[in-house]
């Protein structure tokens, strides 16, 4: 592959938020259902608000808040911290998957701006770098405008109390895979990316049945990566 | 009773406070280890098969626990996509089939 270096430009954080924006209206509601969780829970607005801005990183949040007792003891503290690295850990990976692209980008620049790493803005991000992409304003402005966004979401929902009781029935929960799903396709190339991603899914799904919880992410990316590392043309 | 500074629970911010920096130490920490690895094309070609490999782990587990109506739902926007390329389209139809499909029992 070409090594380009990495450009960063104002018109490619507009298009970074313009590429976003399919996504945001789920992204959006999935904020504000969030905001209803925690006033049901009886956390303030203040404590809602910060919660959600700056964890920036829905799943873990809502697993967190499944935890969250009013009383809070030093036991529940360390089991939300913990949940929350464990539904996290698959950011390792999307942060490695960066390094080619942002390698020669200066540390000060790359280091804040990987606060701004969600599924979203890497999703969009790699599906650009793959059609040679080199601005990396892509993922810095989608980041930085998704979570602009996602720390306003709670507010409606956390005063509307109910409004959405149920995702499900509205078929708001596919909304992140099937996003992943569309992301995926134009990533298939040939016979590689068959063997990686054969080899992902057979290890994550073992591992799912094996321990039930989100290990399968790591396991099943790290073995199709190194599917994918050896499988040479 | 005088008012509190912030109208948070000092406990519930230092959790918060925990939270943040676990996320932002796996945010930050995969692209470091990668900067301490001498990228050969090896290294570089399983970063390029990673995020298909992601993707791939990320869905598979939510289409079996989510059941028959997610896999279908996720089946339409993959076929979608690959017929019209537009992202937009295929999450809408993804989301109103599985709605459809809930409404109607399965």
């Amino acid at each position: 592959m070409n090594a380009e270096p990495a450009t960063l430009s104002l018109a490619g954080c507009l298009r970074g938020i313009r590429l976003s924006l399919p996504i945001l209206p789920a992204s959006m509601v999935f904020g504000a259902v969030f905001g209803t969780v925690c006033a049901q829970k009886g956390l303030t607005l203040f404590e809602t608000f910060l919660i959600n801005s700056m964890v920036f990183a829905g799943a873990s949040q809502f697993v967190a808040m499944e935890i969250y007792q009013s009383q809070l003891t030093y036991g529940i503290m360390l089991a939300m911290i913990g949940v929350t690295a464990a539904v996290n850990m698959r950011m390792l990976l999307l942060g490695a998957s960066l390094r080619p692209w942002l390698g020669s980008v200066p540390a000060w620049q790359t280091y804040p701006s990987l606060y701004f790493l969600t599924d979203i803005n890497w999703l969009l991000s790699l599906r650009e770098y793959g059609k040679g992409e080199r601005d990396w304003g892509i993922y810095l402005g989608s980041g930085l405008f998704l979570w602009v966004m996602w720390a306003l979401s709670v507010i409606p929902g956390y005063m509307a109390g109910n409004a959405i009781a149920d995702p499900a029935a509205w078929g708001l929960d596919v909304v992140l895979p099937a996003f992943f799903v569309a992301m995926l396709v134009p990533l298939w190339k040939g016979k590689r990316q068959t063997v990686s991603w054969l080899t992902a899914a057979v290890v994550s799904i073992g591992t799912w049945y094996l321990t039930g919880g989100y290990w399968g992410i790591l396991t099943g990316a790290i073995s199709g990566a190194i599917a994918g590392a050896m499988f040479d043309e | 009773m005088s008012e509190p500074l912030i109208p948070a629970d000092w406990m519930f911010i230092v959790a918060v406070l925990g939270m943040t920096a676990v996320t932002y130490a796996m945010r930050a920490c995969g692209y470091w280890i990668m900067g301490q690895v001498p990228l050969t094309p090896r290294v570089r070609r399983a970063l390029e098969a990673l995020p298909g490999a992601i993707i791939v782990s990320t869905i598979l587990p939510i289409a079996l626990k989510g059941g028959l109506s997610t896999m279908m739902a996720l089946a339409m926007a993959a076929l979608v996509m690959a017929v019209l390329k537009r992202d937009f389209v295929a999450v809408v139809v993804a989301a109103v089939c599985a709605a459809l499909l809930r409404a109607s029992g399965l």
